[in-house]
């Protein structure tokens, strides 16, 4: 095959064929074309004021180095007068996220940023080693992701910083537009897309500068830049409905690449129809800037590819990952209604018991009265509910702890 | 030293490289030297990236969860191939035909970040 020019600058050898529209392109201006296109999605939806003090969500891993690099780049190329942090969760998982934290540092050093590192430990008394060691290998994602959502937030918080930026892609945002498709659960499909979460009565917003950016991309941007990042799979993540979601993805897009933005695009179509839910989009296409989502609904990015070792994309295996997901709901609800039995026992002040959001599509709100935002009455993070997730589990973590605390 | 060993396929220098955490499947190194047959030793033609995958299912990897790698006997969907720093979807994909001195890149991109 004759090798083909760059169809922006003609001049040097196409090494990249993109993803969202095929046009072939040289390094140097792939990289470019990355970039102004994150400006712009970080213009046109007003994401950054000049000045604003703004934590990344940092893991060292290939979306979060990429989002530090590219914040850097563009915070200095157009002046966007960002005062950037890095912000590292430490879950406590050893061989995991000890390499991955020698990777932040680095990109610390690299990217002259200063570094806040704040372990599970400190936050919540357990550690996710302690957490698997408690409840097992199953349904610790869930633990894992609602305690990094609060970390990140008090994380933030501690450094009196308003604004948590994550390293979201597209291929995350179409995988989770599916997961809620599949489960029938608008609402969050609806809130799911939004750029934004949070709002000005919360203490920390979220924004996900790149929404729009293709993982294939990320990874070749990287790469091109020779980007220092970690890749290794958290040794306790094959879960197993993210897995099977994203090897949907990924074969989709091995037929039809720009599928994953089409997804992302109609996950937006589909929340402006979700009565008092409005997803947000490209200011460019005209939109208001987006409205705010509950933290809490915010898509956690974890998972395995070793969970969805789906082949030909059956959806059979689908189904029944479904299913065993389903199972995972249940145990979520177990554990709410475990505190709820506690509390009749009257060792605190009677609430009623609150279910955590899970799968089932019983319990949806989708007609049902909107959830009032307000505070968790134990720890005072932002929660829908007047018990947040994060202390349900904690209670039910604390309750099955095997020795007696110190 | 008899001629008899005429059958020996020619073989062809290339350097191979896993990232993205394919390298775990791969003796845990980035970095392969390798030389390959440059014939692919049943149909006899050059050895093409398709071949090349399968050679490496049956010679490279020392992990046993193949499917990592492989689907159905083809790259699993979410790994970039880079044939001397260019997109593999620029040079024919499984049909590109391997030369001498090649640096053939595999990334996965499904693991977290």
């Amino acid at each position: 095959m004759a090798p083909s020019l760059c169809a922006i600058c003609k001049t040097e050898r196409a090494l990249i064929k993109r993803p969202k529209n095929y046009t072939k392109l040289c390094k140097t201006c792939f990289i470019q074309v990355f970039e102004d296109e994150v400006n712009h999605t970080i213009k046109s939806s007003n994401l950054f004021h000049p000045g604003e003090k703004v934590a990344i969500g940092a893991s060292g891993g290939k979306d979060s180095t990429v989002l530090a690099s590219v914040l850097k780049t563009l915070n200095e190329r157009h002046g966007y007068g960002l005062d950037l942090v890095l912000l590292s969760i430490d879950e406590g998982i050893k061989g995991y996220r000890d390499d991955s934290l020698e990777t932040v540092k680095r990109n610390a050093a690299q990217y002259e940023m200063p570094l806040k590192v704040v372990g599970y430990d400190e936050l919540y008394g357990w550690t996710m080693d302690q957490v698997v060691e408690t409840i097992g290998k199953k349904g610790n994602c869930t633990y894992c992701g609602v305690f990094r959502r609060q970390a990140l937030d008090r994380g933030a918080k501690m450094l009196g910083i308003k604004h948590v930026v994550t390293g979201h892609n597209a291929d995350d945002v179409a995988e989770t537009v599916l997961m809620n498709l599949l489960r029938g659960d608008m609402a969050r499909l609806s809130r799911s897309t939004s750029i934004v979460t949070g709002d000005d009565k919360s203490e920390v917003k979220r924004s996900k500068p790149l929404k729009y950016s293709y993982e294939k991309e990320i990874v070749l941007y990287a790469h091109h830049k020779k980007l220092d990042y970690f890749s290794t799979e958290c040794i306790y993540s094959p879960e197993a409905f993210r897995g099977s979601a994203r090897s949907l993805i990924k074969q989709l897009e091995r037929v039809r690449p720009s599928a994953i933005l089409d997804i992302v695009r109609s996950g937006e179509d589909m929340a402006r129809l979700v009565p008092g839910e409005s997803g947000s989009s490209c200011a460019c296409k005209g939109q208001k800037t987006s409205a705010p989502a509950t933290v809490e609904d915010d898509i956690s990015g974890c998972g395995s590819s070793q969970g969805g070792v789906v082949p030909g994309g059956e959806m059979a295996a689908m189904d029944k990952q479904l299913r065993e997901n389903e199972e995972h709901a249940g145990l979520e609800i177990d554990i709410s209604k475990k505190i709820s039995e506690s509390k009749q026992g009257g060792k605190e002040t009677t609430e009623k018991a609150i279910p955590i959001r899970g799968g089932n599509p019983a319990s949806k709100s989708g007609s049902g009265p909107r959830q009032v935002l307000g505070n968790c009455k134990r720890c005072g993070y932002m929660s829908s509910q007047e018990i947040c997730q994060a202390c349900t589990l904690l209670e039910g973590l604390n309750k099955n702890r095997p020795q007696i605390q110190l | 030293m008899g001629s008899t060993t005429k059958e020996t396929p020619e073989m062809i220098p290339i350097t191979v490289e896993f990232s993205g955490g394919l390298e775990m499947l791969f003796s845990n190194k980035a970095k392969h030297s390798i030389s390959i047959p440059s014939k692919n030793p049943t149909s006899k033609s050059p050895i093409n990236i398709g071949h090349f995958i399968r050679y490496l299912v049956d010679n490279l990897i020392t992990d046993d969860r193949t499917d990592l790698f492989v689907l159905e006997d083809h790259l699993r969907p979410g790994i970039l191939v880079l044939i001397n720093d260019a997109d593999w979807e620029l040079e024919g994909e499984e049909e590109y035909e391997i030369q001498s001195g090649d640096t053939i890149l595999f990334v996965s991109t499904l693991h977290g970040g």
